[in-house]
């Protein structure tokens, strides 16, 4: 029990719950996006698949993280067209065509990588972190927290980015406009089907990006499955944070902790058995939704497809 | 060119169908600026669906829309906006979580930032010269909904619009709100702005408009020129308008001649309904001190515009509802405090006008749709078991009978025609032990030849000696068939008229509000 809260200990403790925490935090921004602008997006954990099995071939082969952050978010992308195109344009139940994206991926990028590698699991090597002076020597938290890959810096102002865009520009009022009035944006001569395509294809994007980076800098390799229910809990974040942004931030990094905590409990040794200690996360889910979740309000048209003049 | 007063919009010969529906059949129209130009019909009569296509929310089938004389498509509502007709839904086009301003700024091209300053300049400028007074950093859902009406009407200033639509603008405002709005529209067309106001009540049209066109079943039936409004005094307008909305028209198909019946006086009433009264909810007026009589044979009509308690009476006789007060007799004996199946186990039986929802079970056959209120009852169930052999052979009588055009007793109900579903619900309530019945809207939906077979059948109910209540919102119907026909208006009857000959006038002023 004396390593428990030794310095090293706590800062490799909050260095896991930042790892943890980012792919979180893109998933839940991406999906806080499209439920913003009315579509309930389920098949975001198949799209952080898909990043993070082509985040992966790209990092492989190319040798350059960066490409494969690239690669990744692509990945989800192609996948938010698919969404796109069926539930925002064509106008089909996006829960059934969510869960269909997320079981179809998790086949896909499991019998692709079957192929690719066999049985084998081949590693990316050790990823350069970004050293902010000063903030890094701090004590515990420096290294946990400065001493990280650059994405993470930029996933952090992504967040304030996000805030910008909902409060203060045209962009972000009509995403809202698309999830609490669609009607209404419709009148005003902003065409509904592209806006909610916008922001389906942008949480793509994001949610690719949160796989790579799981995949890359995470695990430094790709196994199948690995998201592990990523995705879903970006979308208990994106309905817990009630439309702002920071609220996504501080969920993902309670759940990185949770996560972070499950890993080093085990390190440590504790008598627990292991199964109990990895539904910790999933047991903050159930604890934050008591506590928040009653009053956590969701766009008025979530879920509902648009069709202008429907009668 | 030399015409001072050239039309902004018209519409020439404007036909749109919508499934099962004609909602606008070949209808012309002129708006000009400088005027009023009041759209007056009941529900139904196609008011919306004309604003929809002005709005470049649906597009004709038929005819064409001319913009400054020029043939038009307006393809979206961003091309409405374009030509400058901007519209005032009946249901508010607000989003009700971002504020005045925000709302006011959607619209805007997505890569720029809202323009506040720019928009605050214009919207000051608008609100001195309207006398309006609007809270632009106000949330809307905090919002009255005459000031969110008035935030939609600037809304449509903004965008410089030439042409405004207001899509029964008053019908959520309060008698003080209806003449603000009406005091606007008269300071709006002084701009020589024009606008087009929708309303089905007649005393707003008399009052707020400069030219008057009357709808009815989708078709134009008549004009009331600015030169003429100016000529006649309000009264004058009124019962023309009157003429005009509730008037018979020649070559109509429906017209049938009402057999003169003879109802025994002496007999003593099926039905005796008295002070009957249900609560208010937030969509519907309730019902308040309620009373009739149906004697045996007698064909009572329900007359008024749709919405003003007509469902909540035939729910409260059918036991569907909680009542607060009031007695219901059948044959002399108190029924209100029996459950629905008593009272139709002692005759009480009621047509909903909801076929497939309340009415009948989509997905189930034919067959069983006839025996759902006598589910588990022998013969056709025993012992919990249902008895196909049973069922199929009663449900093959009543497809003949009553005449059901169905490819078989196993098709699912759902797919048979709205006039065949009726007939199935027909067969179901009249069939044995049936004393009273209820229609409410027995032929809405339907077409010409069910809609004639869903009369007879009436018809021959009360012929039988039923007491036959008719609740329709279709006033020729109820003029064809009923013996005396009651007026609801906001959930009391506001008086009942022989069926005479004035019995039409009488009926119609009572239903827009005017005593008979």
């Amino acid at each position: 029990m004396t390593g428990l809260f030794s310095e090293v200990f706590l800062s490799a403790l909050l260095f896991g719950a930042v790892t943890a925490a980012i792919p979180l935090l893109l998933a839940g921004l991406g999906e806080q996006m499209s439920e913003k602008a009315g579509v309930l997006n389920i098949g975001i954990e198949g799209m952080m698949l898909a990043g993070a099995y082509l985040g992966f071939v790209g990092a492989f082969y190319s040798g350059s993280l960066w490409l494969g952050f690239l690669t990744g978010a692509g990945g989800g992308v192609a996948v938010a067209l698919v969404m796109a195109l069926l539930c925002v344009r064509i106008g089909l139940n996006q829960i059934v065509i969510g869960i269909a994206l997320t079981l179809g991926l998790e086949g896909l990028t499991a019998l692709l990588h079957h192929f690719q590698f066999s049985r084998s699991y081949p590693r990316l090597r050790a990823v350069d972190v970004t050293v902010i002076p000063l903030l890094s020597d701090i004590p515990v938290i420096g290294p946990a927290l400065f001493r990280q890959h650059l994405i993470v810096y930029l996933a952090v102002a992504l967040v304030f980015a996000m805030g910008y865009i909902y409060r203060r520009t045209q962009l972000g009022l009509n995403l809202q406009a698309a999830g609490d009035k669609p009607a209404a944006l419709d009148v005003a001569g902003i065409d509904v089907v592209r806006t909610r395509t916008v922001a389906v294809l942008t949480t793509g994007a994001l949610a690719g990006l949160g796989g790579a980076y799981l995949a890359n800098v995470g695990a430094g390799l790709f196994i199948p499955f690995i998201t592990n229910g990523a995705g879903f809990l970006g979308i208990v974040l994106a309905m817990l944070a009630r439309g702002r942004p920071v609220w996504v931030l501080f969920g993902a990094l309670l759940f990185g902790v949770c996560l972070s905590l499950t890993t080093a409990m085990q390190v440590a040794g504790i008598n627990i058995p292991t199964d109990v200690i990895q539904m910790l996360p999933f047991l903050a889910v159930m604890v934050m939704l008591v506590l928040f979740g009653r009053r956590a309000s969701l766009p008025a048209a979530l879920g509902i497809p648009y069709e202008r003049g429907a009668r | 060119m030399s015409v001072a007063k050239r039309d902004i919009v018209a519409l020439e010969g404007v036909t749109k169908r919508f499934p099962g529906v004609v909602a606008n059949d070949s209808v012309d129209l002129e708006i000009r600026p400088g005027e009023v130009h009041v759209l007056l019909g009941e529900n139904g009569a196609g008011k919306s669906t004309l604003i929809g296509m002005l709005s470049g929310l649906q597009q004709p089938d038929e005819g064409r829309i001319l913009v400054d004389g020029e043939p038009t498509a307006i393809t979206s509502p961003r091309h409405a906006l374009a030509l400058g007709i901007g519209t005032v839904f009946q249901h508010m086009m607000l989003v009700p979580t971002l504020t005045v301003a925000e709302n006011l700024l959607l619209g805007g091209p997505w890569w720029q930032r809202p323009k506040t300053e720019e928009l605050e300049a214009r919207v000051a400028e608008i609100t001195r010269t309207l006398g309006i007074t609007v809270k632009l950093h106000a949330k809307v859902s905090e919002l009255s909904l005459g000031e969110q009406q008035q935030v939609e009407i600037l809304r449509a200033m903004v965008r410089n619009s030439r042409l405004l639509i207001l899509d029964e603008s008053t019908s959520m405002l309060t008698p003080k709100g209806i003449d603000e709005l009406g005091a606007l529209m008269r300071r709006l067309v002084e701009q020589g702005l024009a606008i087009v106001f929708i309303t089905h009540k007649l005393k707003e049209a008399a009052a707020f408009g400069d030219r008057i066109s009357v709808l009815k079943l989708g078709r134009k039936v008549g004009e009331i020129p600015p030169e003429r409004f100016r000529a006649l005094g309000e009264q004058a307008i009124i019962s023309e308008i009157v003429e005009l909305m509730f008037g018979k028209q020649k070559d109509d198909p429906e017209a049938a001649e009402r057999p003169v019946r003879t109802i025994r006086a002496e007999a003593a009433p099926l039905l005796e309904v008295r002070d009957l009264a249900v609560a208010p909810t937030d969509d519907a007026p309730g019902l308040s001190s309620i009373s009739f009589d149906i004697c045996p044979g007698e064909l009572l009509g329900i007359a008024g515009i749709d919405g003003n308690g007509q469902k909540h009476l035939a729910e409260a006789l059918a036991g569907q509802r909680a009542t607060v007060g009031g007695s219901v007799r059948l044959q002399g004996t108190p029924i209100e405090a029996l459950s629905v199946g008593e009272r139709r186990q002692k005759g009480l039986r009621y047509l909903t006008d909801d076929r497939l929802g309340e009415g009948t079970v989509g997905t189930f056959p034919v067959s069983i749709n006839f025996f759902l209120k006598q589910v588990g009852a022998a013969p056709f169930w025993r012992k919990g078991v249902e008895q196909r052999a049973e069922i199929d052979k009663r449900a093959a009588q009543l497809v003949r009978e009553y005449d059901v055009r169905t490819p078989s007793l196993k098709t699912p109900v759902a797919r048979l025609s709205g006039g065949n579903i009726q007939k199935v619900l027909l067969a179901r309530e009249l069939a044995e032990g049936a004393k009273v019945v209820i229609f409410n809207k027995p032929t809405y939906g339907l077409d010409l030849s069910n809609t004639l077979a869903s009369r007879q059948r009436i018809r021959d109910t009360a012929a039988r000696g039923l007491a036959v209540l008719l609740i329709s919102t279709d006033l020729e119907e109820l003029l064809s068939m009923c013996d005396r026909i009651a007026v609801i208006s906001n959930g009391s009857l506001v008086g009942t008229v022989e069926n005479a000959d004035d019995a039409r006038t009488k009926v119609g002023r009572l239903m827009i509000g005017l005593a008979a």
